[in-house]
């Protein structure tokens, strides 16, 4: 179990950043995140009282209905004092309780657009927006799914002009790097301004 | 093209549904819904001598010189300290011991009040990130 344990001084804790990578079910959030992650994407479970949630003594909810909510999460290296987590956020309206949480100091968000079903993309556009959380849209490129250009879902879900739209494969490495580079770019380009 | 929930061919002439835009693109809307605070934040937030309050991705290791009384612990304080050599938030510690994210947070902060964790809070909106940060960000990703 040691790893470097070498000398006593006590290493200093990385601080954490995060960005979320949302849409609705199955447009690829997870598979984006385990395109760029360095480690295989981990799944933490929460239990939650449909009635009460963010309660934290769980003794006798058993007359209440629980439901389990699963979050996918990667995590990036960016050296030895700063570690990025990915977190693929859950896509049903009903779990937007834990969005407020998890938008809570994000550096920004990735919306994964499926255009066989862009409806399923709405309701994150909407958040982020609401919540002024910088995002990028990301259209993920499934085969035999028609083609869009970036203008026409750019159209269809009204976006600022501010806000990147750009083609992806989720499952390419190179082209999930190309979002998460689109979305850090347009954080840096807003610090600079 | 056999997903569910898809438009019939004839009720979407231009392919793509539209989203109407909400709050347009001014800041007036963000602010408008109110704290959304709920009660164990409320209780946490307080002066509580026992209390610590943690992040999903606070960065939890475990204390090098700390001398470890496992007798004195839960066993998955154990297991957590054990994992903790090496930084790992607190999803991970979650998802690795397979224990639900609002155990962990109380399991650490009783291992930190001990003295036998550190943790480190993550960035927040009210740290915001400087541009030298997100440039080592860019920079890590196009590393990759």
């Amino acid at each position: 179990m040691a790893s470097n344990d070498s000398d006593d001084t006590q290493a200093p804790v990385p601080a954490a950043l995060k960005i979320l990578v949302a849409g609705g079910f199955g447009a690829g959030k997870t598979t984006l995140v385990g395109s760029v992650s360095e480690i295989t994407p981990l799944s933490t479970e929460e239990v939650m009282t449909e009635a009460s949630y963010g309660i934290d003594d769980l003794s006798g909810v058993e007359s209440k209905t629980t439901t389990t909510v699963a979050l996918d999460f990667g995590r990036i290296t960016i050296n030895s004092g700063l570690v990025l987590y990915l977190f693929g956020t859950p896509g049903q309206e009903r779990f937007w309780f834990m969005w407020e949480e998890l938008s809570e100091g994000a550096l920004g968000a990735v919306v994964i657009a499926d255009t066989r079903r862009l409806e399923t993309c709405f309701a994150s556009v909407d958040f982020f927006e609401r919540r002024g959380v910088p995002f990028v849209v990301a259209v993920n490129c499934f085969e035999g799914a028609h083609t869009y250009s970036p203008e026409e879902v750019r159209e269809a879900l009204s976006l600022n002009p501010a806000v990147p739209v750009v083609l992806c494969d989720a499952r390419e490495r190179a082209s999930a790097k190309n979002v998460l580079v689109t979305l850090v770019n347009r954080l840096v380009e807003q610090t600079a301004a | 093209m056999q997903a569910h929930n898809e438009l019939p061919p004839d009720e979407a002439p231009h392919g793509l549904p539209q989203r109407d835009a909400v709050g347009g693109y001014d800041d007036a809307a963000r602010d408008d819904a109110g704290p959304l605070v709920r009660p164990y934040v409320i209780a946490q937030g307080r002066d509580h001598a026992d209390t610590v309050q943690l992040d999903m991705i606070s960065v939890v290791i475990a204390a090098k010189r700390a001398e470890v009384d496992e007798m004195a612990l839960e066993p998955e304080q154990v297991r957590i300290l054990e994992l903790c050599r090496r930084p790992q938030s607190v999803a991970e510690v979650s998802a690795h011991l397979d224990i639900p994210v609002a155990v962990v947070k109380v399991l650490l902060s009783d291992l930190l009040n001990r003295g036998l964790a550190l943790a480190r809070a993550p960035y927040t909106a009210k740290s915001p990130v400087s541009r030298d940060v997100l440039q080592a960000v860019l920079d890590g990703i196009q590393r990759l």
